[in-house]
């Protein structure tokens, strides 16, 4: 009776957690993949694997932190996987970088404003395009996600000193992006 | 969080990295941008496709499977009838080759035979002829 309280008491739990940070998780995926489908994949995974492991979260960091990292790690292995399996299927569902600068949300901008945010939106998909993994995943971990340097070390596994190293060379590479594209 | 949150944000420069306005609204851009396009995929309906795919990519495993199978099969066959073909063909050459040894080994023994005959006929001395004639005679006569 006590157990079947508890469990009832976690599976509760485990619902608030997927309802606070589901969104989160699959924005950041998204962002990641450009594919709407494998981002939801992806996602599902991640809250799958966090529900099997649930009982073990010690609350060492935070649900956050703990979810992104098993996002993260959930990613890797998707591509490595991806790339031992190159017979398999080679095109990938993501959405070309013209069609992922269309989403601008509706706010009070003129016809012109929201052109030019549209422009600096696909150069902005085409320098992270750019990056490497780890500099991609610490800017949008920072800039997207808003997550702090301590954070950003927790869910790479990284130190500070390095995310922000990741950080300054993917800034830097960015803004160069953005200039010769000017 | 809207766009002029974010810009908010990224103007308090917690970790120390300095950026320039134009980096600045470029990077809230694509940050809203991210927002928009995520909260609209979340509110999508969804399609039942996956297990279409699922079988769809079954059917190709498996035909891709049977091809890989049939091919190994027919090469092994393949493999084995040509071995069996080259066996026999080696078979046949060797009985051949057997055939014409003997045939070779009997002619140089004919011939040997007959060179030692004209040899050992050559090499009666004419003190003996006498005698090669008497037995000439006697195997005329049958005694």
């Amino acid at each position: 009776m006590i157990n079947a309280t508890a469990e009832a008491s976690a599976a509760q739990e485990f619902d608030s957690v997927v309802a606070l940070h589901r969104a989160q998780i699959f924005r950041f995926l998204l962002a990641s993949t450009r594919d709407v489908d494998l981002a939801e994949t992806l996602t599902q995974d991640c809250f799958l694997k966090a529900h099997r492991n649930w009982a073990s979260f010690r609350g060492e960091s935070s649900v956050l932190t703990w979810l992104m990292r098993i996002a993260i790690n959930l990613h890797k292995d998707h591509w490595r996987n991806r790339r031992l399996q190159f017979w398999r299927q080679t095109r990938t569902n993501a959405v070309d970088l013209d069609e992922a600068s269309d989403w601008l949300p509706s706010g009070e901008r003129t016809a012109e404003q929201r052109m030019l945010a549209k422009e600096q939106v696909a150069q902005m998909w085409v320098a992270v395009e750019n990056l490497s993994e780890r500099q991609r995943t610490v800017f949008l971990l920072r800039y997207v996600e808003e997550l702090d340097l301590k954070e950003i070390a927790d869910v790479t596994g990284m130190g500070e000193g390095t995310v922000k190293a990741h950080l300054s060379r993917a800034l830097a590479r960015v803004r160069k992006e953005l200039g010769e594209k000017k | 969080m809207n766009r002029a949150d974010a810009n908010l944000k990224l103007d308090r420069g917690e970790d120390g990295l300095e950026m320039e306005p134009e980096l600045r609204e470029a990077i809230g851009n694509f940050k809203s941008s991210v927002e928009a396009w995520s909260d609209a995929a979340l509110s999508r309906p969804r399609e039942a496709t996956a297990p279409a795919r699922s079988d769809r990519a079954w059917m190709t495993k498996w035909a891709l499977g049977s091809l890989v199978f049939m091919a190994t099969v027919s090469g092994a066959v393949y493999e084995n009838h040509r071995q069996q073909d080259f066996a026999k063909a080696e078979t046949a050459r060797i009985a051949q080759q057997q055939q014409e040894m003997i045939a070779q080994r009997a002619k140089e023994e004919a011939d040997l035979m007959a060179r030692v005959d004209n040899d050992i006929s050559r090499e009666v001395p004419s003190a003996l002829e006498p005698l090669a004639s008497l037995m000439d005679e006697n195997q005329g006569t049958g005694n």
